[in-house]
C-alpha cells in the first residue's frame, strides 16, 4: 500500500529557504509572486491494512517535526 | 570524572570533545557507539558531540535522536545525569525532546563559520559555573541549521524559568531571541550551538571554551 506524507512547515514558522526561492523567483522577473513554502513528501510503501493509527504514530514519532511541522496523509 | 562520548555515524567532532573532556578530568572518556543499548552505569557526564549525524537526512539530528543509544540518555537525563549537547547534539537533544524548541535552517541560508560572541545568561546551571552571569566569551561556531526556534509561548516560559546557558552578543544565524544555548527545567541538559571543545587552549586562541568544561567538572565531581 502506497502512502504519501506531506511534511510542511507550521504557519508563522519562518521558512528561509522559501523567502529565497521567493527572491529568485522575482529575480527571474515573475512579479506576481507573493510567497513560497518548502516542504517535503515522503512515499512510503507499507503493508496492506496498516493502521491509520500507526501511520500517525509514524509521523508523529520521525517524519514530522511537530514543533515545527505539520502533517498531512494521502493514500494512493 | 569518568565521562561518555556518543558517536553517531557523521559524527565529527567527537575526538575534539573526548580530547577537551580528557584534559580537564584526566580521564580518556568512553566512546559509545550508537548502536549500543546502554551507557556505562559509572559515567558522571554524557556528551552529544557535534558533526552531521546520518548525513542530516530528514531534519538535523532526527535520526540519530531515535538511535538505539538515545533511548538510555533519555531514560538516564530523566534520572538527573548530566548532558551536553554541541552543534548537532544540541539539534538530536531538541529531537529527543530533552530540550524544547526545533534548530531550523540559518536564517542567511549561510554555512557560518567562525568566531562569536556570547553572553553569559544569568541561569546558573553547572555548565555555566566557570563564567560570571552576563560575561561575554568568545567560542567559534560552525552550523547551517542553528537557526532555534520555538513558540512564543515557549520563548517566554524558557526566559521566564532562566533557562538560557548562552546568547549570541551579534547577529549569527536568526535565533529566537538570540538564544545560542540553553538547559532543560532540571539543570541538568545543556544544548548549545557553539563549540566550546574548539577553544580549549592558546593554539585556538584562547580557553573561554575551557571554562565551560572546567566549571563543569568542580560542579559534578
Amino acid at each position: 500500500m502506497k502512502l504519501t506524507i506531506h511534511v510542511t512547515l507550521k504557519p508563522g514558522v519562518l521558512d528561509p529557504q522559501g523567502k529565497a526561492i521567493e527572491h529568485a523567483l522575482s529575480g527571474l522577473g515573475f512579479s506576481g509572486v507573493h510567497g513560497a513554502r518548502v516542504g517535503k513528501l515522503i512515499e512510503l510503501d507499507v503493508d496492506e491494512g496498516t493502521s491509520d493509527a500507526d501511520v500517525e504514530a509514524m509521523c508523529r514519532k520521525l517524519l514530522a517535526n511537530t514543533v515545527i511541522e505539520n502533517y498531512r496523509i494521502a493514500r494512493a | 570524572m569518568k565521562t561518555a562520548v556518543v558517536v553517531f555515524p557523521g559524527s565529527n567532532c567527537d575526538r575534539d570533545i573526548a580530547v577537551a573532556l580528557e584534559q580537564v578530568t584526566g580521564t580518556k572518556p568512553v566512546m559509545v557507539w550508537h548502536r549500543d543499548a546502554t551507557l556505562p552505569d559509572d559515567v558522571s557526564l554524557v556528551a552529544i558531540p557535534g558533526g552531521f549525524s546520518y548525513g542530516d537526512y530528514l531534519r538535523s539530528g532526527a535520526i540519530a535522536a531515535r538511535s538505539p543509544i538515545m533511548r538510555d540518555v533519555v531514560d538516564r537525563a530523566g534520572k538527573g545525569l548530566p548532558v551536553l549537547g554541541i552543534c548537532n547534539g544540541f539539534q538530536v537533544l531538541t529531537e529527543a525532546g530533552l530540550l524544547p524548541g526545533a534548530l531550523m535552517r540559518n536564517a542567511g541560508l549561510d554555512f557560518v563559520c567562525r568566531d562569536v560572541a556570547l553572553t553569559v545568561g544569568e541561569t546558573r546551571s553547572i555548565f555555566t559555573t566557570g563564567y560570571s552571569a552576563g560575561e561575554t566569551v568568545r567560542v567559534p561556531v560552525a552550523h547551517h541549521d542553528g537557526n532555534y526556534v520555538a513558540d512564543p509561548e515557549t520563548l517566554d516560559r524558557i526566559e521566564g524559568e532562566g533557562q538560557v546557558a548562552f546568547r549570541y552578543a551579534e547577529r549569527v544565524n536568526g535565533s529566537a531571541r538570540d538564544i545560542a544555548g540553553l538547559v532543560n527545567t532540571a539543570g541538568n541538559v545543556l544544548g548549545m550551538m557553539p563549540h566550546p571543545e574548539r577553544r580549549i587552549e592558546a593554539a585556538h586562541g584562547g580557553d573561554d571554551g575551557r571554562r565551560l568544561f572546567e566549571g563543569l567538572l568542580r560542579a559534578v565531581a
